[in-house]
């Protein structure tokens, strides 16, 4: 989940899709888990998923539109191959997460929340990874680092295909 | 066989802890040698991560920070075992940042194997359950009550009072929710115990199940935290599978289940009624109290909702008795805290302590200061909607109403120290914008008020009117106080008046630039 295997996103379809909502259809709540799931399985909330969700869900296509833009985690188009994360909350910014970051951007010649122009990689900021006595850190593609230096970053950045 | 315990929590992999394990199983393996590696939570010392120890006659010796490149060298010293090395730190429970703690709800965190539930029970694992099923489940409550444990997610709440409601509530659908939901920038605990003592929190849960007769239990844990969605999720299918969660737990004649819910990157979720709104799969937004949860809760029924270290700490409570627990700590902050050491600090990582340790220990003697090396200038305490605390107020103890009184909070017990680096105008523009960009927009003063404090800041720093901003500022910080619907717009006022109070210099704005014609 959320990046942590390296599996390609598979080509949108509506028979997929409609296998992946109805695991989750008679869920109680079961709409978040769905949107999980979906996103591994495409990359990203394509438009057309929203009126399946409403479907089989029983609820409008402005809610579900709703609850997929409320969530930071929902993309609504795919990222680059490589997602990373950069902690940009207290603890980090007092281990010099600002400069990380600026230097990351810099690096891949994209501002935060962008993807290169080679599609390699989406460059975001992150709330907490719960790694606030090693920081800074950041996690790319569901792999956590800590105690990150610009050199530290770039060495991890260059293993990035 | 040699026996080697490894951590494969996150912090520990974030520096490397997998590469040390790969490195000494290859190394072992072409030496002909069995090694037995036992991947643990962490203890908590995150300076010394990774921190490789070793089974001995004389109990576990530890090693760290170890890397990849020590292993040919360190091999040797475990196998003697526990031979000299340049990284050997001797028994890890006799440091000092140890020795000192009093780990209630951390006892087993770092020491067992986390996917063992017969290693749980070897230390002590399942003897609160025990106790409470010989109890019964109003006896059970009111041992909760009479401990004194507060929520330990921030609000401070009387978990005992939650659970008598609940409990009160009749014979109807009810539900047990722990908040997972760990976003307080500085704290890990939560994540420390998912990864590191699962069934800990399981029992817990599960002694709140049967105390209040809900047989159902949610848990929802942030994606932030993939490791400990994972850990967690292995905990309860291995209960499952022992017969400590389903249809008759440990054959005590009730049903209790967990199932595992995710959160998809919201901060707000971690408020508890909009966590329950996610959970039934709707926007994260808060809903008014009341009803408060207790009565109308998840899926409108009364539901029990706390944090993880609320529910963790509750076996400790029945296992050594309500009083024993209570001897614990000062006024009416009773127990102990996992308090977590975050940030610019030399001896980071997780403390739990008596209530009444003051800030200035915890800081400068538990923590050595800042890993800089330079001067602690401020101290956030209590996440993003916590207050900064200048190195003047640190004979604060830690305790709910100490820091209320000096206009603060301990909220989840994270402490994030800053050097004299640290530009506090900055700091207090960041809390206004993450409340902007993590505001549910329910309510006015939280949606509007944090973009409005942004730009209010920004003409401070910049030198416009920097008086009349300064008062303007605190207006809306007033307004947002106390018209806000929940703690996001409601306790973002701590750090940014708590900054412009005790660091006005940060606040006098840049001297206009007069045009030179």
């Amino acid at each position: 989940m959320h990046g942590t295997d390296a599996r390609p996103p598979e080509p949108w379809s509506v028979a997929r899709a409609e296998q992946v909502i109805a695991r989750h259809a008679t869920t109680e709540g079961g709409l978040l888990p769905a949107l999980h799931d979906l996103q591994d399985v495409f990359g990203f909330i394509p438009d057309e998923a929203v009126r399946l969700l409403a479907q089989a869900f029983n609820l409008s296509r402005a809610e579900v539109h709703g609850v997929v833009t409320f969530y930071h985690d929902f993309r609504r188009s795919l990222p680059g191959r490589h997602v990373v994360k950069l902690c940009q909350a207290e603890a980090c910014q007092s281990m010099g997460s600002r400069c990380l970051r600026a230097h990351a951007c810099e690096r891949l010649g994209v501002a935060l929340g962008d993807t290169t122009a080679d599609g390699r990689v989406t460059l975001e900021a992150i709330y907490c990874l719960g790694l606030c006595a090693t920081a800074p850190s950041a996690m790319i593609d569901g792999r956590v680092l800590g105690r990150l230096t610009p050199a530290r970053l770039d060495a991890a950045l260059e293993t990035l295909a | 066989m040699t026996r080697l315990f490894i951590p494969a929590d996150a912090a520990a992999l974030a520096v490397g802890a997998d590469d040390v394990a790969t490195a000494l199983h290859a190394a072992a393996t072409a030496r002909g040698l069995s090694l037995t590696i036992v991947r643990t939570g962490s203890r908590g010392l995150f300076w010394l991560e990774p921190l490789v120890e070793v089974e001995t006659p004389d109990g576990r010796i530890g090693y760290g920070p170890v890397s990849a490149e020590d292993v040919p060298g360190l091999l040797d010293a475990l196998l003697l075992p526990g031979g000299p090395h340049p990284r050997r730190l001797g028994r890890p429970a006799e440091l000092p940042f140890l020795k000192r703690q009093t780990r209630l709800t951390f006892a087993r965190c770092g020491i067992v194997d986390p996917r063992s539930i017969e290693d749980y029970r070897a230390h002590g694992g399942y003897a609160g359950l025990e106790r409470a099923l010989s109890l019964g489940p109003a006896a059970t409550v009111e041992e909760v009550l009479a401990s004194g444990l507060r929520g330990r997610g921030g609000a401070g709440f009387p978990t005992g009072i939650k659970w008598k409601t609940v409990a009160a509530t009749g014979p109807a659908q009810k539900y047990i929710v722990c908040n997972a939901d760990e976003g307080d920038s500085g704290t890990f605990s939560d994540r420390m115990i998912m990864e590191g003592d699962p069934f800990v929190l399981i029992e817990g849960m599960t002694i709140a199940g049967f105390a209040v007769g809900a047989t159902k239990g949610f848990i929802y844990i942030r994606s932030e935290y993939p490791h400990a969605v994972a850990a967690f999720a292995e905990a309860v299918r291995i209960a499952r599978a022992k017969g400590y969660l389903g249809a008759n737990v440990m054959d005590g004649g009730f049903a209790f289940d967990i199932e595992v819910r995710v959160g998809a990157g919201a901060y707000v979720c971690g408020e508890e009624t909009a966590l329950l709104d996610s959970i039934e799969g709707k926007r994260g937004q808060v809903r008014p109290k009341p009803p408060l949860p207790a009565h109308e809760g998840l899926f409108g029924k009364p539901t029990v909702i706390n944090n993880v270290i609320s529910f963790a700490s509750v076996p400790v409570v029945l296992s050594e008795g309500a009083a024993a627990y209570k001897n614990f700590g000062m006024g009416r902050s009773r127990g102990t805290m996992p308090i977590q050491l975050a940030g610019n600090v030399k001896y980071g990582g997780l403390f739990e302590a008596a209530f009444g340790v003051t800030l200035g220990e915890l800081v400068e003697d538990i923590g050595g200061g800042t890993l800089t090396g330079r001067p602690v200038r401020a101290v956030q305490v209590g996440g993003p909607l916590g207050a900064y605390f200048p190195p003047s107020l640190f004979d604060t103890p830690f305790d709910y109403e100490a820091f209320a009184a000096r206009d603060g909070l301990i909220g989840h017990g994270g402490v994030v120290v800053f050097d004299d680096g640290v530009d506090m105008a900055a700091q207090a523009r960041f809390a206004m914008e993450f409340c902007a960009i993590e505001s549910c927009g329910k309510c006015t003063p939280c949606r509007i008020g944090s973009t409005r404090g942004v730009e209010v800041i920004d003409r401070i720093r910049s030198g416009q009117r920097a008086e009349a901003n300064r008062a303007v500022l605190a207006d809306l910080c007033n307004t947002m106080k106390f018209g806000s619907l929940c703690a996001l717009g409601g306790f973002t006022p701590y750090p940014v008046m708590s900054a412009m109070t005790h660091f006005p210099e940060d606040f006098a704005g840049a001297p206009l630039r007069v045009a030179a014609e």
